[in-house]
C-alpha cells in the first residue's frame, strides 16, 4: 500500500532550504580525476558491486558539469597546477574529496621531489578518505559524509549569521 | 650465432679503433667506454656491422658520479637477430655535458635522451626535439643530480609538510 493512493491530497512540510539540499545531494556528479591506483577502486565504487549510482552519482568527464571532484592517487606538482585549473573551471557550489593517502598528505612519496603533499595544497577539500587505496566501501562513505554535509547547508536563511550576509 | 663480449669488443676495436677503452666486466653487462665526441660513429658500426649488427637499444640511462666529476651516459645494446648484448658507456663532464645524440641511430633513443636531458641535464647535440619530458617545462635544475636540492615552493605550492610524528 502506497502512501499516495491512501492520502492522494496528502502533503509533505519541509523547508526550501532542506529540498533544494535534498535536490542537490540526490545527484551529485563526480569528476573522474584517476591519477594512480586510488583510480581503480574509484572505478570499482562506480561499478555494479558497490553502485554509486543508486545515491543518483554518476561519473562526468568534464569539470564544467561537475558537482565534486574526486582526486584519486599521486598528485604530482606538475599535475597540481592543472587541479587548479579544473576545480575552477567546475561551477559552484562545488566540492573536493581527496581520496587516500597520496591525495591526503603525499602519502608514500611526500618526500619526493615531484610530488605535491597533499590536495589541500591546491584546493579546498570537504572530506578527506583514509586509506591505500581506501576500499570502494570507504569511498562510499565519504561521498555519504559530503551528501549529509550538503543537507545541512543553509541558502535561504542562515541562523548563525546576520539576514543577507553570505560568506 | 651470438658473440661473447670478448668478441664483440674486439670486433668493436677492430672497427673503431681506440675510441673503444679496455673490456670490463663480463656477461652481457660487459662495457667499454667510449668516447664522448665519437659515440655516434660507435652506434653506426654496432648497428650496421655484419657481425654485431645491434638492431635494439634496449635502455639509455645515466648516473651522476659528484666524485669523479662526470655524468655518465650508459647506452645497453642487444641484438635480436644474432641474441647477444653489450654496453657502451660515455663520460661527461659534468660542468658541461654534451653528448652527440644517437637518435637518428635507434629512434628509440628520442624519448629516453629526452629523460636523461630532464633529469640530469645532458645535452643532446642534434636531437631533433630535445625538451623535458617527465618535469614541468619551468622546473628548476635537474633533480637525479647528487646536488640538487628541491624548491622551497613550486608556484605557490609549499613543497614540504611537516612531520606529523613531531606535533
Amino acid at each position: 500500500m502506497s502512501l499516495i493512493n491512501s492520502a492522494p491530497e496528502m502533503a509533505l512540510t519541509t523547508t526550501v532550504d532542506d529540498l533544494l539540499n535534498w535536490t542537490r545531494k540526490s545527484s551529485l556528479w563526480y569528476m573522474m580525476f584517476g591519477l594512480a591506483c586510488c583510480a581503480i577502486e574509484m572505478m570499482q565504487t562506480g561499478g555494479p558491486r558497490a553502485d554509486l549510482e543508486r545515491f543518483g552519482m554518476a561519473p562526468r568527464a568534464t569539470p564544467r558539469v561537475s558537482d565534486v571532484i574526486i582526486v584519486s592517487g599521486t598528485l604530482t606538482l606538475k599535475m597540481a597546477l592543472r587541479t587548479k585549473l579544473l576545480y575552477d573551471q567546475m561551477p559552484e557550489p562545488r566540492y573536493a574529496i581527496s581520496m587516500g593517502s597520496c591525495a591526503n598528505c603525499g602519502g608514500l612519496f611526500q618526500l619526493a621531489y615531484s610530488v605535491c603533499d597533499g590536495v589541500d595544497r591546491v584546493i579546498p577539500v570537504d572530506v578527506y578518505v583514509p586509506g591505500c587505496p581506501p576500499r570502494p566501501e570507504a569511498l562510499t562513505e565519504g561521498l555519504l559524509k559530503l551528501q549529509q554535509k550538503i543537507q545541512q547547508e543553509r541558502w535561504i536563511v542562515r541562523k548563525s549569521e546576520p539576514v543577507g550576509v553570505r560568506a | 650465432m651470438g658473440l661473447d663480449a670478448a668478441a664483440i669488443h674486439a670486433r668493436l676495436r677492430e672497427r673503431c679503433g681506440d675510441v673503444v677503452g679496455p673490456l670490463e666486466g663480463q656477461g652481457r653487462n660487459a662495457w667499454a667506454v667510449v668516447d664522448a665526441a665519437r659515440v655516434k660513429d660507435v652506434a653506426h658500426v654496432a648497428k650496421s656491422d655484419e657481425t654485431l649488427r645491434f638492431d635494439c637499444l634496449s635502455n639509455l640511462s645515466g648516473v651522476d658520479y659528484p666524485k669523479q666529476g662526470h655524468i655518465q651516459v650508459v647506452y645497453h645494446l642487444f641484438s635480436y637477430a644474432l641474441r647477444h648484448g653489450f654496453v657502451l658507456k660515455v663520460n661527461a663532464t659534468r660542468d658541461d655535458p654534451v653528448v652527440p645524440t644517437v637518435s637518428d641511430v635507434w629512434s628509440a633513443a628520442d624519448w629516453m635522451e629526452r629523460e636523461v636531458f630532464d633529469l640530469l641535464g645532458v645535452t643532446f647535440t642534434g636531437h631533433p626535439d630535445l625538451r623535458r619530458i617527465l618535469m614541468p617545462e619551468d622546473w628548476p635544475g635537474h633533480p637525479l643530480r647528487k646536488d640538487f636540492v628541491e624548491p622551497q615552493e613550486y608556484h605557490g605550492i609549499p613543497t614540504s609538510r611537516e612531520s606529523l610524528l613531531k606535533v
